[in-house]
């Protein structure tokens, strides 16, 4: 076979390539999923009780929130690394209503807080154009700051108001309260960004923000919107997790929350470039994470094996978006020297 | 490489005889559009040479074929009879070829001086040798007769004097020939005049120069010789003395029609116009004043950089207006954001639909529906199946294939995805549409198939602004043609005035007297 009729076939190859290539980013992440999932139930008879599994999804469930919410922030294609500060500082704020107030208005109050610090994300990011990774780096120095201040770095304990407890540890057919909000939380996100118009814009403006704004997409608007729906999801996690001990400090949550939300995310398969991704995905990305962790307690691995599991993991994702890339730069490079191998034997 | 050359201290005074460059038999094809075909020039050395022609005409890319920054497919390059192979940029300044891009490409944070000798410093042991680089950088300045600062910043220097750093490092590289492509486009008149005599300093030299250029007058003006080129042929190459600017425009002329046009339906030119602009004002845009009657398609010609593109994004609202208004069906735009003229009946179609217009992993019905989702959706829930169906009557309007619509986009054809966008248009209640380079990169069906659905589009009542740098399709589809040039409109043609001749003219040919545009 000649070069040209390769390169020929690359243009319906490159056809069949894109649809192939949309197809398996999405489904990417259930195979892996499904493998840990039946792999651990057959290793570790502890694994696929009740109890384990329930407990999984409790322990899961801040981080499940806010990468629910950091879905559609990265499809947008923004990022925000203040998620572990707006966590504490959420929790502390509503605590210390809570204490001596009412627990429904500390509650609320704590959840503007979120949303607050996310209008601002959005507002610095799309109005002063600093670019995301900043700002928000920037913010989370800020919001803990603010947090440590005060309550000097103390914990505020609720001990004496169980009526707190109510928001993490109702049981509701056989499964905590803090679970179900997840769950709804995950559905509503994900149902958001799949079905409505404004999920339409997210991908519009994180997959190409120019077209967005020539179609008429007020792309600043949709930008802090997904901003400000991640600093809440960030303050709803912080307090259902102090709910469930019944305590909060401001430096709970920080910076090893956010980079698990970020690796949720990613390896689940959601493009860090943005236009790209699904909440189910990030879901089953978060929960991989969690199994493999769930898995070395259970089979009683060394922990630190842990960790180089998580980071060769995320590179793997990464690589293989990467990778993605690369293949597709070829295709196009393949039909380009189509068009010159076709010249060339004309001309000859 | 062939050709290869002592590389002693950059001096300044050219110690060899330069004998000029030829160019034989070069042909050059991008996919399957030809750019160039079989074109022979000679280039004599210590002379102004000029490449003129239209947009599309291969002018730019025989100049960057002799500089190296694209290979011919067939043919060759000679430098004083010696054929060279040019793969980079590199290769052709090795053999005393320099080419300045449009896009000029200094670094900013570094000055003047540092920027003629950035990569060619006189070094010892590593570091720069700070005296010889002045020493050079006075003999650079006083052989040419530059007024530069050496320790200006090259970022806040004004266009003109970047261009001379421009043209000083490529002499301090001892090249002997210099390509420009479009070097005054950006400039004022008096930068211009700075640029004229700084060329006319560079040819005292022994060295040749090779401008790239829209600007006939400025063409007569300075060139020594004159190449004409029109469809990738050369048509035309002569000593610039017995030219005129007439005699030019008609050696351009003739290019051959692509595609068949629909008969244009008859307007009412004497109702009211559903587009107004009066006294716009905006980047690129000198106070532009004009009407689109319902049912009348106005063409927008002119040269790149004309003000062209520029007009139509102003309108839009997708770059800030200085000053002016611009009312759709005598409304004023309220918000001038792209948002709210299509809230308001007008839609714009990008040029580049790649970069400005589709969303390309998406479905092909997202990127449909995307403007209008207000209408599909119901509590912010967008409704499928009435979204399938508003798409499915658009698509089969547009001759689109049924049963792409949950396919990415990217897996369509150019002139299908070109479809999509109008298909964005016709979802919405569009009233004027200025559609940008509507038939670029599409196939010649495609292209009758859209030419066919914008002359209904205005049958149905809708006004349409065609921006276009394709003079063939402005004849065939115009009304009226607005000729842009130097951001302002330099004429208006109707009807049997559309001529080819007449827009090139027009676009070409400086009306305005320096003096008067100076004050």
């Amino acid at each position: 076979m000649t070069t040209h009729e390769t390169a020929t076939h690359a243009g319906g190859l490159r056809r069949s390539w894109d649809v192939l290539r949309v197809r398996a980013a999405r489904a990417g992440i259930v195979l892996p999923f499904l493998i840990a999932f039946v792999v651990l139930t057959l290793i570790s008879p502890p694994f696929a009780t009740h109890d384990n599994l329930v407990n999984l999804l409790d322990q899961q469930s801040a981080v499940l929130i806010i990468a629910a919410a950091g879905t559609l922030l990265f499809v947008s294609g923004g990022m925000d690394l203040s998620v572990g500060a707006v966590y504490g500082l959420a929790a502390v704020v509503t605590a210390a209503l809570a204490q001596n107030g009412n627990v429904i208005v500390a509650i609320v109050v704590g959840l503007i807080v979120g949303a607050t610090v996310g209008v601002l994300n959005g507002l610095i990011v799309t109005i002063w154009r600093i670019n995301a990774l900043i700002a928000t780096l920037a913010m989370s120095f800020i919001v803990s700051g603010i947090g440590a201040l005060a309550t000097s770095g103390d914990s505020i304990t609720l001990y004496d108001r169980p009526e707190y407890g109510y928001l993490a540890q109702t049981f509701i057919l056989g499964l905590p309260s803090s679970v179900w909000i997840m769950i709804a939380v995950s559905i509503v996100l994900g149902l958001t960004l799949w079905g409505t118009a404004f999920g339409r814009y997210i991908y519009a403006v994180g997959g190409n923000d120019r077209a967005a704004r020539l179609a008429g997409v007020r792309v600043s608007g949709v930008r802090i919107a997904c901003f400000a729906l991640s600093g809440l999801a960030a303050a709803l996690a912080g307090l259902i997790d102090s709910s469930r001990v019944l305590s909060a400090q401001s430096s709970n949550g920080g910076n090893a929350l956010t980079f698990t939300v970020i690796a949720g995310i990613v390896v689940g398969g959601t493009s860090i470039m943005g236009g790209e991704g699904a909440v189910w995905r990030t879901v089953l990305g978060v929960l991989l994470l969690a199994l493999i962790g769930n898995g070395y307690n259970l089979l009683g691995l060394n922990p630190l094996y842990q960790q180089i599991t998580l980071g060769v993991l995320i590179l793997v994702a990464v690589g293989l978006q990467s990778f993605d890339g690369r293949l597709r730069r070829w295709f196009t490079r393949l039909r380009a020297r189509d068009g010159r191998t076709a010249t060339a034997t004309t001309a000859a | 490489m062939i050709v290869h050359r002592t590389a002693g201290a950059p001096g300044v005074s050219p110690g060899h005889q330069f004998g000029g460059v030829e160019v034989v038999g070069v042909s050059k094809a991008f996919g399957s559009i030809r750019a160039l075909e079989d074109v022979s020039v000679t280039i004599e050395p210590g002379t102004i040479h000029a490449l003129v022609g239209e947009n599309g005409a291969g002018k730019s890319t025989l100049g960057k074929i002799i500089a190296g920054v694209l290979e011919p497919d067939a043919g060759h390059v000679a430098v004083a009879g010696h054929v060279i192979r040019m793969r980079t940029p590199r290769d052709a300044l090795e053999a005393g070829i320099a080419a300045i891009e449009q896009e000029i490409s200094l670094a900013p944070n570094l000055t003047a001086e540092e920027n003629v000798f950035l990569g060619a410093e006189p070094r010892r042991f590593g570091f720069i040798r700070r005296r010889d680089l002045d020493r050079q950088w006075a003999e650079l300045l006083a052989e040419t007769g530059f007024q530069l600062r050496g320790n200006a910043l090259a970022g806040a220097l004004p266009l003109g004097e970047r261009q001379q750093v421009e043209i000083l490092r490529a002499l301090s590289r001892r090249a002997d020939l210099i390509i420009m492509d479009e070097p005054t486009a950006a400039l004022n008149e008096q930068e211009a005049a700075v640029f004229h005599a700084t060329l006319r300093a560079v040819v005292g030299r022994g060295a040749s120069v090779v401008i790239v250029t829209h600007f006939l007058r400025e063409v007569l003006e300075l060139a020594d010789h004159i190449s004409v080129l029109r469809d990738g042929r050369l048509v035309q190459s002569s000593p610039a003395s017995g030219q005129t600017e007439p005699s030019l425009i008609r050696a351009m002329l003739g290019r051959e029609l692509s595609a068949v046009f629909p008969p244009l339906p008859t307007t009412e030119v004497e109702g009211p116009a559903v587009l107004r602009v009066r006294d716009l004002v905006a980047p690129g845009v000198d106070c532009v004043s004009l009407e689109v009657h319902a049912g009348e398609i106005v063409g927008l010609a002119g040269l790149d950089g004309s003000g062209r593109a520029e007009l139509g994004a102003a309108i839009y609202g997708d770059v800030p207006t200085e000053s002016g208004s611009v009312e759709v069906l005598g409304r004023p735009l309220g918000v001038h954001q792209p948002s709210g003229s299509l809230r308001q009946g007008l839609a714009l179609i990008p040029a580049s639909r790649r970069d400005d217009g589709l969303f390309l992993v998406r479905p092909v019905t997202e990127n449909s529906s995307i403007s209008s989702l207000r209408r599909l959706t119901r509590f912010g829930v967008v409704r499928r199946s009435e979204e399938r169906r508003v798409s499915k009557d658009v698509y089969q309007r547009l001759d689109v294939p049924s049963g792409r619509g949950r396919q990415p986009v990217s897996t369509l054809s150019g002139g299908n995805q070109q479809k999509v966008m109008l298909a964005r248009v016709l979802l919405r209640d569009t009233k004027v549409l200025i559609a940008c380079e509507p038939t670029r990169g599409v196939d010649v069906g495609a292209k009758s198939s859209i030419y066919q659905l914008l002359t209904s589009l205005a049958a149905d009542g809708m006004g349409l602004l065609l921006v276009s740098s394709e003079p063939e399709e402005l004849i065939g589809l115009s009304h009226r043609v607005m000729v842009m040039r130097r951001g302002r409109v330099a004429a208006e043609l109707t009807g049997a005035g559309i001529t080819e001749e007449a827009i090139l003219t027009a676009a070409l040919t400086d009306t305005t007297p320096i003096e008067e545009s100076k004050a």
